[in-house]
Parts: C-alpha cells; structure tokens; sequence
C-alpha cells in the first residue's frame, strides 16, 4: 500500500522552495511532501540541488521564495533551532561530532543547560540505552569517537538526532561511507524508525539502494523535479532516464578513424579502481558513462598521473610507464580538462596568461630560471584569438570570467600541446549551449587530428552522441567496450545501474 | 547586515580604504595620548619630529628599518606560498651567531665579510628547513614548529652567551665578544651613522622581487600560495618550491641577525633583537607581501619605534604607545583590505 494514497497524516510540506547563488538556480521551484512512516528517497546527480534542498529545509540556507511547513505549522526559516524544535534531525554525508568526547557526550552535547553539572547524566545514558535497544543501534554510550569506526560513527550521530525527539530524519548520501553490511545494517534501524511512526528521507544516487528501500523515490535534475513516483511503480531503468536526462539528441557526429592504440591499461588497481582493462586508441572518442562517484575521478587522475596505479600494467604509446606524475603524464602527451576548471583547472587570482602556461611555463617558456613574459603574453593572446576566449585582455585575472570562457582557455593550453591522448572530465559542466558545443565541436577535431580522446560524463545524451565507443563505469569496475549504437540508452541504464558486470566477470 | 564580494574594486577602494585606515590609526594615537594625559596633537609632532626630524633622527630610523626590512622580507616570501614561517626570530638569532663564531677571529680580512655572510644564509635556511620537511613528509604545522624554535633558540643563545660565546672581558656580562674591525660591515658614508646592512637590505628587496615577477620559481611560488591543488595538478613540483621558498625565507631572516650584529652591534647579546622577527610579521603584512612595499613599511615601523622613544622621553608618555599604533595600525589595514574586497549590504 503506497502511504501517499493512503492518506496517512502528511508530516512534511515543502512548497515552491527556489534557491538562487548568483545566476545559478540550485533548487527551481521545489515541491514535496513527506508521510507519517515514509521512507522518501532523494535523487539526482551531483549538483541538482539534493543538499541545497536539504540545507534550506534544515535552515542552514535562506531559500529566495517558497515555504516549509513540518507537523501542520510553518517552520521559520533560516533557523536550524527551529527545525530541531519542530522534530528534524539531520545526519550530514561529513560527520560533526567531537572526537575527543564519548559517545554519551557527543549525543548529550547542547541539549544540557549550562548549570547541570551531569545531574542528568544517569537518565541520559539511560535515554541513549534505551533508543539504541530500539533502534537495533549497537554502540557502547561510553566510548570515545575517535575510537569507533565510520559506522558506529554514524550510528552516533543517527542517535544524536533520536535523543533530540526526531521524528522526520535527513539522512545525506548515508551509505556513501559505509560498507555493504553496515549499509544493510543502516537501512535496518530505517525500517525500525518507520515502524515506530517516524519518516525518513535519504540522498543517494545509488540505484539499488533506491529501489530497496524506499517508498518514494523524488528525482532532481538541474534544480527541478523531473519526476516523484512511487517505488514499486518504477524501475532501476526508468529512474536512471529520469537521473540523466531522457531526451534522445540526434548522433551528428561523423565516427571517427581508429588509429593505433595509444594507452593501454591491463589489470589496473587504483584508489576504487578495481581490475581495469582499457584502450584508447587514436583517432577515437572513448565515451565513459556512469552514475557519478562510480570512480571516474580516480580514472581521470590515473591517466592524467595524479594518481599512481598500485597494481597491473598501463602503457602508454607501447612503452610501459614507471613513475607516474602529472608532469610525467604532460611529457608523455596526455591532454587534460578537469573536471573543476575552478580548483583544479585554474589558479583564481592569477591573469590569463599565467593560467595559459600553467602547465607548460617551466618546459617551454623559461630561460635561465626567467620567464619569458613577452612569450607567455603573445602565446595567450593566440590562445584568446583562436579559441574565442571573451576577456578584457591576457592580462585580467581569470576569476572574472564566465566558465565558458574559462573552459575555452583551458581548452586552448592543452590542444596547444596537440597531445595524444586527451582525457576531457565533464568538459560542458555548467556551461550554456553555445559553449557546449564549441567545446564539442573541438574535442572532435582533437579526434580527427588523431587524438586518443577518454570523454568522462555523467549526461548520457552527450557520450552517446559523442563517442565511438562506450565504456560504462559502476562501483569501480569497467564495462566491455561497445561500439557507437550497438546499445539502447535503456540498454546502457541498466549497465549504470550495475548490472551486467557479473556476468561479464 | 551581510557581506557581498566585490568583483571589481575600483581605484578609489582600493587606494581610499587604506588611507582612511591610516588616518583612523593617528586617531586613535591621538586618543591613547589623551589617556596618558597629555597633549595629543604635541605627541604626534614628536613622534614625526622623533623619527624624521633630523638627520641624527632619520638615521636611527634607517638603522632601525634595516633588520625589519630583512625579516619583513622572510615572511613575506614564505606567506605568499602559504607557507607560515613564525620563526624569523630564531633565524635572525643563527644568522647573528654566525657573524660571532666567524667575525672574532676565525677569518681574516678579506674573506670574512662575504664568508660571513653565506654562511650566515645558509644557517637560517637550514634552520627552516627542517621545519617545512616535518611539514611536507609527515604534515607536521609548521607554524607550531617554527614558533616553538624561536624559544628554543632564545635559550640556546642564553646558553651560548653564558658559556662558549661568553666575552672573557665581559666583566661577566652575558655578551659576546666584540667583532674584530675587519668583520665589522662598513658605514655607507664616512661620519654618518648608517652601515652597509641598509644597503644590502635593499639590494635584497630589489632581488626578491626580481625571483618572484621573473623566475620561473617565482612564478611557482605564488601558484603554491594561490592555489595549490591546481599547482599540483599543473605538474609543479610543490614540495621541491617549498623547500625552496623556505630556504630564501630562512636565509632572508638570518641576515638580519647577521648585519645587526656585523653593522650595528658589534657584538651578540641577549637583547639584540626587540622581536624584530615577530614584527616582520606586521611589516610583511601591512606591505600586502610585495617585497618592496616592504621596504617602505619597514620605514615606516622603524619609524613609529623611533619616533615613539623620542616622544617618550620628552612627554613623558610611555613608549609602549609604539607597540599599540602599530597593532592598531594593522588591525586597521587588515580590515580596510577585506573591505577592498567585500561590501557590506544592509539586510
């Protein structure tokens, strides 16, 4: 029996929730409503607003418009107090406890007045023994934080919110932490609090997790709700589409002419990288598909050489490499887009010229221990001209402008280097239509100039218009390679989903 | 009330703001004067009068800058690579240790000098050294480390001057032998009272900036201190730029122990430095870490130090009166930077 249809007391409303940061807009427009006993589950790519959502329902934001009522009373924004007052307890993806103190101090913190001096100290502990019975949450009350593991860390700050009289609990990407049998573990005590009259709302992209324990699922895609069904009425496949993005674009992009290979990974182990096979070749666009946090960040850094492979075999135009650094990798000819061009990508305060030879100034504009900047200078503005960059000049500092222009720089510094194999790491992240596809229209000729392109996106319209063959990454492990449409978006769904991957095994 | 970055701040802000600091640091002077029950408009006249008044005035000052030039100069460098070096005080110390153990005989003319004064470099590198390699093997804060080295330091110059270093002719004062003349830094110019470590200080300002405008560590420098994962990423070498930047910077400190003692002092004491080290903190600061914005917030520290003595012996206000302008005085800069780069909106 779904709870939405069975008019069980609705315990949380929100309405219209809009959330801007500048012109981005995190949350547009933002509805849903949560039941006495619900577990609802939260979905969407990094960046469609899950957090954003979850900070302005628990006050930690002020939302632009739109309201929150929990309990039939509206709850007062801004004020992460009220919120607790009115039966909210949030669990954070980072935890906040001290660990210093013991577990019984940790969940009595703040909730004594000032003059108690531990009078209630008894009852308490008799509070956290009685609610961690309940709620099937072993840990010992008087152990130190510092002295339990990543679970029972969790199951601390799941008691922290309990003693606090939580009845609708937040959890933030719970299970992104934990390991499968303390998930499972988790999701126990989930079904007791349910039980016992609570709701719960999780965030995840994690499908399975999903599917098996939830009664709602709300999806979020740039902001929006794109879709709010119940579980049993759905499937992996369908909310992957939703998570994504269904919209099927035209492929109008010529297939490219595969050249030798260029890098080859055999057996690989790195980071959440397990047992990866892999080949680029040149001439090709090796589209990689994925739910993010699957381990395309650790795949990008292996081959752009942030990350050193700890076991099995990576060659790369043949020859096997021995110290992997990202000066070995750029020497090597390995193109790189990050994937946050603000971090990782850029230097914020530094002008455009010197963001432009970031990588190459020590190699290519440097004599004696002295930068050439009459080189640097005349290499930015062919970079500026050539690339479309809109700017003051070479000169401006690079934070003030639009990521567009920003990633165009960026792109600019490595097709200069004409590398060979060239990882591109979300390279249209927030970027407007006329960039996205002046940003594809480049890596394609990357490709045609014989270029070995890895394309790492979340957006399956875009690999699957983009790639000559696809990979599909899940929980660190790495699909066959298909050929450009030999599988059905609905197809490539269920490998994002992780299935696929025993039977390849 | 909120705060909301300003993109773009214009001349005005980012000239105006820190003048309006400036006057609002004579204002509180004055204030402090008033407090101390005495004139405030005649005490800030003897403090300008005290420390550019006369030539005999304007060179105390010019002495007085040439130490804080040097450790202004070392915590600059290393600040702008986000690398805290708090341990200028104990590198002044080794650099003046050297000029001792090297200038009371061990070397003859004309060697001593430029021996001296290398060795001198490389004692206070070496002392910072080990601090950004704890740092940069094992993590360790090497703010810790480096405030904690200038006790040690302190104490072990304690140990010197009562022990191996003791002047045998002190009349048990704990005070080092005396340089001998050709270890001494020469005047600039005959009879005026102004040595060559002035001189060096600004040749060290002209070539820090030169490293860090022109050189290719220069230019790694200030990505590490900008932004270091992007450095990382970029391929820079970021631990080899901060072992270097730790030796310029220690070197840098050392040679202002090196020339108070070689120049000014003659001798090593336990008073050789009124925490020059600490106060390259605020003159490196207040310059916003551009190494010759430096020299002329050296001057104007040595300045207000100069100034603030003079005043005091004829007002009778005391001379801690210095130490506050200049904490005030930074306090206000500090603000009206941040305030270059944020506004505050009502609502």
């Amino acid at each position: 029996m779904s709870l939405a249809q069975s008019g069980a007391e609705i315990v949380l409303r929100l309405d219209q929730i809009t959330k801007r940061f500048g012109r981005l807009v995190a949350n547009d427009a933002i509805s849903l409503t949560l039941h006495r006993g619900e577990v609802l589950a939260l979905l969407g790519e990094n960046g469609a607003g899950k957090t954003t959502l979850m900070n302005i329902l628990f006050g930690h934001y002020l939302a632009d418009e739109g309201s929150v009522t929990a309990f039939g009373q509206p709850l007062p924004a801004g004020q992460p107090k009220a919120a607790l007052a009115a039966g909210i307890g949030m669990v954070h993806q980072h935890f906040t406890l001290a660990d210093q103190l013991t577990v019984l101090e940790n969940i009595t913190l703040g909730t004594e007045s000032l003059w108690s001096l531990g009078r209630g100290r008894a009852a308490a502990l008799a509070k956290v023994q009685g609610l961690s019975r309940d709620f099937g949450l072993a840990v010992d009350p008087l152990a130190r934080i510092a002295d339990l593991s990543v679970g029972e860390r969790q199951r601390v700050e799941i008691l922290k919110a309990l003693y606090r009289d939580a009845r609708i609990l937040i959890l933030d990407e719970p299970t992104a932490v934990l390991t499968p049998q303390e998930a499972e573990a988790l999701f126990q005590t989930l079904r007791l609090a349910t039980a016992r009259g609570l709701s719960v709302i999780f965030i995840s992209h994690k499908l399975h997790e999903v599917m098996g324990h939830s009664d709602t699922c709300v999806v979020l895609r740039h902001g929006r709700v794109v879709g709010q069904v119940a579980t049993r009425d759905t499937d992996r496949r369908a909310l992957a589409a939703l998570m994504v993005g269904a919209e099927m674009t035209e492929a109008t992009v010529a297939p490219g002419v595969p050249g030798p290979v260029r890098l080859s990974l055999t057996g690989v182990r790195a980071g959440p990288l397990r047992d990866l096979t892999l080949e680029l070749r040149a001439g090709t666009i090796t589209g990689l598909a994925g739910v993010s946090g699957n381990g395309q960040a650790a795949l990008a850094d292996l081959i752009g050489g942030a990350l050193g492979p700890e076991a099995g075999e990576m060659r790369v135009d043949g020859a096997p490499v021995s110290r992997w650094t990202p000066r070995a990798a750029l020497a090597a000819g390995v193109g790189r887009i990050p994937e946050d061009r603000h971090k990782t990508g850029t230097v914020a305060d530094f002008t455009l010229a010197e963001n432009a030879v970031l990588e190459t100034y020590a190699q290519r504009f440097s004599k004696l221990g002295f930068i050439d900047w009459a080189a640097v200078r005349s290499h930015a503005m062919g970079l500026i001209a050539g690339y479309d960059v809109r700017c003051p000049g070479p000169e401006a500092r690079i934070r003030l402008l639009s990521g567009g222009n920003m990633q165009k720089l960026i792109l600019g510094r490595v097709m200069e280097e004409t590398p060979g194999i060239l990882i591109a790491n979300q390279p249209v992240r927030g970027l407007d239509v006329g960039a996205i596809a002046y940003v594809h229209g480049r890596l394609v000729a990357a490709r045609d100039a014989g270029a070995a392109v890895l394309l790492i996106s979340e957006d399956l319209d875009e690999v699957m218009g983009l790639s000559d063959v696809i990979h599909v990454i899940s929980e660190g492990r790495l699909s066959p390679a298909f050929a450009r449409g030999a599988l059905s978006q609905g197809e490539l769904g269920l490998w994002m989903a992780g299935q696929g991957f025993e039977d390849a095994a | 009330m909120r705060l909301e970055p300003v993109a773009n701040p214009t001349l005005l802000r980012q000239l105006g703001l820190p003048a309006l600091a400036l006057g609002a640091t004579v204002l509180v002077a004055m204030a402090l004067a008033l407090l101390a029950g005495a004139d405030p408009l005649a005490v800030l006249g003897q403090i300008v009068t005290g420390a550019v008044g006369s030539r005999f005035a304007l060179l105390e000052t010019l002495n007085r800058a040439t130490p804080l030039i040097f450790t202004g100069l070392a915590v600059a460098v290393a600040f702008r690579a986000r690398l805290w070096n708090i341990g200028a005080e104990a590198q002044l110390y080794a650099g003046a240790i050297i000029a001792v153990l090297l200038g009371t005989g061990a070397l003859g003319a004309p060697f001593v000098l430029p021996v001296s004064a290398a060795v001198a470099l490389l004692a206070g590198a070496m002392l910072l050294l080990v601090p950004v390699l704890l740092k940069v093997r094992l993590g360790v804060d090497e703010v810790v480390t480096t405030l904690l080295l200038n006790f040690i330091m302190a104490l072990f110059v304690s140990y010197l001057l009562e022990g191996p270093l003791k002047d045998p002719m002190g009349m048990g004062w704990p005070k080092s032998a005396a340089l001998i003349p050709e270890a001494r830094l020469p005047r600039i110019i005959d009879g005026l009272r102004l040595h060559w470590g002035f001189g060096l200080a600004l040749i060290s300002a002209g070539i820090v900036w030169v490293i860090q405008s022109r050189t290719t560590l220069g230019f790694e420098m200030r990505a590490v201190g900008a932004n270091i994962r992007a450095a990382r990423f970029a391929g820079m070498p970021v631990n080899a730029v901060l072992v270097k930047t730790a030796l310029l910077s220690g070197g840098l400190a050392a040679l202002a122990g090196w020339s108070e003692v070689a120049g000014a002092k003659g001798h090593l004491s336990l008073d050789l430095s009124p925490g020059f080290g600490y106060t390259g903190i605020i003159v490196a600061m207040l310059a916003l870490l551009h190494p010759l914005g430096v020299v002329v917030t050296a001057l104007f520290v040595a300045g207000v130090f100069v100034g603030a003595d003079a005043m005091s012996r004829a007002a009778g206000v005391p001379t801690y009166i210095a130490d506050m302008l200049l904490a005030v005085a930074l306090l206000f800069m500090v603000l009206a930077i941040a305030l270059t780069k944020v506004r505050v909106v009502r609502g």
